[in-house]
């Protein structure tokens, strides 16, 4: 009897160890195709992984920031206008809190920056600009943009170069100034202690 | 300068839409009570409308306005001064949006879920496929970080209105993630949307493996556009932002992805990232609320809403002298995890100005906070700067004036 329950345990054991990774029950849904995930892939980790190849520089983003129509609703200086504030002006205090519904608008603060990764914005640009012609954009056109949004912040240098090697690598003002959400576990308080 | 014309064009079928409700909204002045012209009876067999004297109606919020100069639409207040129950109707459900992305079209005939990443068998689901498999119907809040109440509020639906509560019926997540294998060095999915910006959250795989759902129902219908159709996940008790509409894919990743959606979480302060994903308890007296008139004198049912995000509600207490003394609420519905709950209190207003309160409690013992117990937490002072760190849960005081008027405590 003893030995029994000694098995039955240990196959419980193995059984909760694989517990994530079981083989499937129900049979539906199919495989994509490698170009199919490819194509929806857009994420970007902080790591540059899903990365695409291609380059870009500060220089050329600038032509692009005025043909793309990005100065139409940021500013030409990158802020004054409707839409956030791309380049921090130096010139105002900010007005905005640590959230705010309405993102900053003319303002020193330029949200795109707070991102302790460079990747945030080179995914953003791709996933969400221009407005109304999302997902246009080539991937050097997204290099070039991320370069001039991050050079015009003082993050780059002029003539540096960005791609899927040098992206990830850049070190952003934030980088040393976030905290990560803590791990979540069913049954735990948010922040124990807290009324 | 292309990007300009669309959405000029946008904009103006928009405000076309816009000038119709206006239309409406003159007659109904002009005609005082009486309500928007009845329709013919076989759109009503065919389906249902409410009493053309029953008028409650979602508004904007006020600081983000919608339409914006862009045509765009970001956030949405449900009328809670009006709610009864738990449910809040789809119609009047509260609306926020990836960068007012309102209602993509979406033919649920071509849309599709993947799953893949860290994965055994990544896989690529249609909408029968999903409605194909066992399901769950569960009753569950959501709320919006943005959901502050501010003393320039004058309502409950503009201090309180960004949380709803609705019964969701969908596959668990946990099912699908087991059904592609999650490989072992996995700790995070994103979860992403398929409207134009394609929002997505970077969320714990814990929480994914745990009570997740991803839905293509809602109150017993198909979900609304505005809620995400054809399918949506459902990330019980936490903030909005996660709950991604128009659900298109989920990877299975090994970190945190610092999305355009997650960097609005990021904080320096430890404590305070530890407040990112699920909101606190919370409660909101609906009436007597803010903008209301009491009759005078007598037996008044007080009534409102409590939630938490971390399971039950527990109980609710209720303060009619501005917090000096507290005395408990009933539930007045079931308690379900991380839904609304209905409390009621007996009240016999005396004619004095008085101020009204409630607080709640939720399963794991939290209560809800005064604004000064917040600030005392975070060793800040209490003034009209303090802002209740994580999504705002402290506790709503409505002043009630000698000529029975009701107005927000906080101003």
């Amino acid at each position: 009897m003893a030995s029994l329950k000694f098995l039955v345990l240990a196959a419980l054991l193995v059984i909760c160890d694989a517990a994530w990774a079981q083989s499937p029950t129900y049979h539906l849904g199919r495989t994509p195709t490698p170009e199919e995930i490819r194509a929806w892939d857009i994420a970007i980790s902080p790591a540059g992984t899903e990365l695409p190849e291609g380059h870009g520089t500060a220089k050329e983003g600038e032509a692009l920031y005025r043909s793309k129509g990005c100065a139409g609703c940021h500013g030409a200086a990158g802020s004054g206008a409707h839409a956030p504030t791309l380049i921090a002006r130096k010139d105002v205090q900010s007005k905005a809190a640590a959230f705010c519904l309405a993102p900053c608008v003319n303002d020193s603060n330029a949200m795109a920056i707070h991102s302790p990764f460079a990747t945030t914005i080179w995914d953003y640009i791709n996933r969400g600009m221009p407005l109304g012609k999302e997902g246009s954009l080539s991937p050097n056109e997204v290099y070039a943009l991320t370069a001039f949004i991050l050079y015009k912040n003082n993050v780059i240098k002029e003539d540096e170069v960005m791609n899927k090697q040098n992206l990830p690598k850049v070190k952003m003002p934030n980088y040393d100034g976030f905290a990560l959400p803590p791990a979540w576990k069913h049954g735990e308080p948010r922040l124990q202690g807290y009324p | 300068m292309d990007a300009k014309r669309g959405n000029r064009r946008r904009f103006l079928t928009r405000g076309a839409a816009l000038a119709g409700l206006a239309a409406g909204g003159v007659r109904l002045a002009k005609g005082q009570t009486q309500g928007t012209p009845p329709k013919k009876i076989d759109e009503l067999i065919a389906y249902g409308e409410r009493s053309r004297f029953v008028t409650s109606i979602r508004v904007p919020v006020a600081e983000r306005h919608s339409p914006d100069e862009f045509g765009l639409t970001f956030h949405v207040l449900t009328p809670l001064q009006d709610s009864s129950g738990i449910i809040t109707p789809s119609s009047l459900f509260y609306t926020a949006t990836h960068r007012g992305a309102l209602v993509p079209d979406i033919d649920p005939r071509e849309h599709r879920l993947m799953i893949h990443g860290m994965v055994d068998r990544p896989l690529i689901f249609t909408m029968e496929e999903l409605k194909r498999l066992p399901y769950v119907s569960r009753i569950h809040f959501i709320e919006c970080l943005g959901n502050r109440a501010r003393p320039t509020h004058k309502t409950v639906q503009e201090t309180h209105g960004l949380t709803s509560c609705a019964e969701w019926t969908g596959v668990p997540l946990s099912l699908l993630l087991k059904e592609a294998g999650v490989q072992n060095a996995a700790s995070w999915i994103v979860a992403e949307g398929a409207e134009e910006v394609k929002g997505d959250s970077s969320i714990p795989l814990a929480k994914a493996m745990d009570d997740c759902i991803v839905c293509y129902a809602m109150n017993g219908e198909p979900l609304r556009p505005q809620q995400g159709f054809p399918l949506r996940l459902m990330v019980p008790g936490f903030e909005g932002i996660y709950q991604i509409k128009y659900l298109r894919r989920i990877k299975v990743v090994d970190r945190y992805y610092m999305t355009y959606d997650d960097y609005g979480h990021i904080n320096p302060d430890a404590k305070v990232a530890a407040l990112t994903h699920m909101i606190g308890p919370k409660s909101v007296i609906t009436f007597p609320s803010g903008g209301q008139q009491l009759a005078g004198p007598g037996f008044y049912e007080i009534s409102g809403l409590a939630w938490s995000g971390s399971g039950a509600i527990r109980g609710v207490e209720i303060s009619t002298d501005g917090g000096r003394s507290w005395k408990n609420a009933e539930l007045r519905s079931p308690a379900l995890p991380m839904a609304h709950t209905r409390f009621g209190y007996h009240w016999n207003w005396d004619g004095k100005e008085c101020v009204l309160m409630s607080r709640c409690t939720d399963e794991l013992g939290t209560v809800q906070p005064t604004r000064a117990e917040a600030a005392k937490y975070w060793n800040k002072p209490l003034d009209e700067n303090f802002r209740v760190q994580g999504a705002d849960n402290s506790v709503q005081p409505w002043k009630i004036t000698s000529e029975g008027s009701v107005q927000n405590g906080l101003a």
